[in-house]
């Protein structure tokens, strides 16, 4: 199976071990994984903002880096929502960007769901002792239907024990730019998904995208919180939490 | 009404900091209406719910394609049956039929339901000060009557006032010593109603729906005083907006099943009313006089354009109530009559784009409010839209538009990008220095770490990392 890593821009940038996590899991689940190397952004925060010229521009750049590919991949539900549900939706004027658009779309997979559903990954390499959390994160859940995998996957790391939040479906309060541009809301609606995740005694919080992740650990941190780690689902599951 | 939703943010801000407020919002948390309804459609049986969403969504979908002939309709079928249908194209105008209604029959006093459009016209202040006194008969909105204030919740619209702030209210209304047992409260909130029911002479409701097929309006109330309202007073003015015309009582029936469930868990409300035309002469109860004021306001501006979808709005509420946002600001920082998901689409297309310039990004489109609406509102996809809209016509301001065209010409130029992501890996991570975090972003990222940390990047990139490992 060949595999297009869409590494994403936030995990380029900032935790490129979760990057590597993913690629470990790829391979360990039997893929044969391409990395394009000029892979930049989905273009999300364009299309979020309204920008719709930019965010076409980069769509048109990912499906020329990843339509030779079997599947695309993604450490994030909320890329590979970008790319699944609402490339299409960008080219609704042009049929044949569109048709190839369409074909990319249907091979399109977040990373757990990928590797439960399509690569049916039956051992992980990772090990946890402890406690832990899952948060999901709203485009994996609402748009990729994320749901059972993590957990599915999560279950099968030895040592480790899941303990559900209330309002685990709750949105952390990231949004992308609404975060810089209404932080005190973004950060009230994140004190309470933290008050969430304090209640369960969990070691840690997991969650699969970057954006939730920065908001989450952000905000714990300044509520004084030095104690529950943060952790991507990927690292958990190749065993790199402790890598960076 | 007035118009703040311009100033959403220091409204937001200022509920942000009103601690009475917030505790009252905590209403919205794990018992509440979101969670009724999450009870309702467990009953129902969730496939079966979503079968009767698409069926809501195709019905208003069929009554808004063909919204003209139904209109027609409606008024020949209500004026058929003594009714009288007027025509209001703007707010403004919806205002001036009512009160020439008010000077026609020389009318004093008017007990009202529930009514939003009411709201948008700012129908109790001009009644007021054209010697009509206006009274609300909703529970809720009696409460923000005596308060002075205006509706925060569509439907629960003293949602943001405590129990306590109620006691003080009515204790100073109804010369009453000062009760905090909520059946005991209602009781004397219906004893001071009850008068006004009798001695009204104008009874205004709103209409969840207008029925084509029968010329009927149909109001849905938890209270009864709908009924009241439309049945006692001597002239009934039902107002409501012009989208609301759905084709027949079968219809009516199947939205019915999706309202309640969706708005407040209930299967059904307590009371669903009818009004077709005014008392017949073997009636023994009903209005002499019975208007239907069909309002515009902005509406038909959307019919056959890329935001048509909201025009199916059933007026449910449930987006707010699971509105991440909503629930965190309450709903009077929107500024205007319609808060929440739905507010901050309706705001900026009825009163205009340019004057509600924040509400369509005062969202993290998280799409809970989409994922339970009943008709099915793409939400975060028509807030994106009026995003698009403001970019169009030059609307946000050049540091954002500076800052996203830097940004995707970059990420347009990979070699560039790299440069840019390795020196921001680097700078980034020297501002966390030991802790690895950052406590002060500068430029726009002060927005971000207002309220919390900025975990530092590792200090390289994957594409760097990844390239040496090729190399070996």
């Amino acid at each position: 199976m060949r595999v297009g890593l869409f590494v994403t821009c936030l995990v380029d940038l900032m935790r490129p071990s979760i990057g590597f996590a993913a690629l470990e899991l790829l391979e360990a689940a039997g893929c044969e994984v391409y990395v394009p190397p000029t892979q930049t952004c989905c273009g999300q925060p364009g299309y979020n903002s309204g920008d719709r010229a930019a965010a076409q521009a980069l769509a048109e750049k990912v499906l020329a880096e990843f339509e030779g590919c079997e599947y695309l991949v993604a450490p994030s539900g909320s890329c590979a929502g970008m790319i699944k549900t609402h490339y299409p939706d960008l080219f609704a004027d042009s049929p044949s960007l569109r048709a190839r658009v369409e074909r990319l779309a249907g091979r399109v997979h977040e990373l757990t769901d990928f590797l439960a559903n399509v690569a049916k990954l039956e051992k992980v390499p990772g090990a946890l002792r402890g406690r832990v959390t899952y948060h999901d994160s709203c485009a994996g859940l609402r748009e990729m239907g994320v749901k059972a995998q993590p957990r599915a996957l999560l279950a099968k790391v030895p040592g480790l024990a899941l303990v559900e939040m209330g309002e685990c479906e709750q949105c952390c309060g990231f949004g992308g730019t609404f975060s810089v541009k209404f932080g005190a809301i973004s950060g009230a609606i994140a004190d309470r998904k933290c008050q969430g995740i304090e209640a369960t005694g969990a070691d840690a919080v997991v969650l699969g995208d970057l954006g939730c992740m920065l908001n989450i650990e952000g905000r714990l941190r300044r509520r004084g919180n030095e104690a529950t780690r943060v952790l991507h689902v990927a690292e958990v599951l190749a065993g790199t939490t402790g890598k960076r | 009404m007035q118009v703040h939703s311009m100033h959403f943010k220091a409204r937001a801000g200022t509920a942000l900091g009103d601690a009475t407020l917030q505790a009252n919002l905590q209403k919205f948390g794990s018992a509440g209406l979101a969670a009724l309804r999450a009870k309702a459609v467990d009953a129902y049986g969730h496939a079966a719910f979503e079968q009767l969403r698409d069926a809501g969504a195709q019905i208003r979908d069929r009554s808004l394609a063909d919204l003209d002939t139904l209109i027609e309709r409606f008024e020949r079928e209500a004026t058929r049956r003594g009714a009288t249908v007027l025509f209001a194209r703007t707010r403004e105008d919806a205002r001036d039929l009512v009160l020439e209604i008010c000077r026609r029959h020389g009318l004093k006093k008017a007990v009202k339901s529930k009514s939003m459009l009411s709201e948008e016209a700012g129908l109790n202040e001009a009644l007021a000060a054209a010697g009509v006194m206006p009274v609300e008969t909703d529970l809720g909105e009696y409460i923000i009557q005596l308060a002075g204030e205006a509706p925060s919740h569509i439907i629960a619209p003293a949602v943001h006032k405590s129990k306590e702030e109620v006691a003080d209210l009515f204790e100073r209304a109804h010369a009453k010593p000062r009760k905090t047992d909520i059946p005991e409260m209602t009781r004397e909130a219906r004893e001071a109603l009850r008068t006004h029911f009798v001695s009204a002479d104008l009874g205004i409701s709103g209409g969840n729906f207008l029925v084509a097929e029968t010329g009927s309006g149909g109001t849905v109330t938890n209270e009864g005083n709908g009924r009241m309202v439309t049945t006692l007073p001597r002239v009934h003015v039902c107002i409501t907006g012009i989208e609301k015309v759905i084709p027949t009582l079968e219809d009516f029936a199947t939205l019915m099943r999706l309202l309640a469930r969706s708005a407040t868990g209930q299967p059904i409300s307590n009371y669903i009313s009818f009004f077709t035309g005014p008392k017949g002469r073997d009636d023994r109860d009903g209005p002499e006089h019975m208007y239907f004021i069909l309002v515009d306001g902005g509406r038909t501006n959307l019919v056959g354009t890329d935001m048509q979808e909201m025009l199916r709005c059933i007026r449910c509420g449930a987006c707010m109530n699971h509105c991440p946002v909503y629930k965190t600001v309450g709903g009077h920082a929107y500024g205007w009559v319609y808060p929440g998901p739905m507010g901050s689409v309706l705001t900026p297309s009825y009163i205009g784009l340019e004057n509600a310039l924040d509400l369509p990004h005062a969202a993290t489109l998280c799409n809970q409010c989409g994922v339970v609406c009943p008709v099915k509102i793409p939400l975060p996809d028509l807030l994106r839209k009026l995003r698009e809209k403001q970019v169009d016509r030059g609307l946000r301001p050049w540091s954002e538009r500076f800052g996203l065209r830097i940004w995707a010409w970059a990420a347009l130029h990979p070699r560039i990008y790299a440069l840019g992501a390795w020196w921001a890996a680097r700078y980034l991570r020297f501002l966390g220095g030991g802790l690895k975090r950052i406590t002060k972003l500068p430029l726009a990222g002060r927005g971000w770490t207002l309220t919390r940390d900025f975990p530092a990047p590792e200090g390289k990139t994957f594409r760097e990392l990844y390239a040496k490992r090729k190399r070996g």
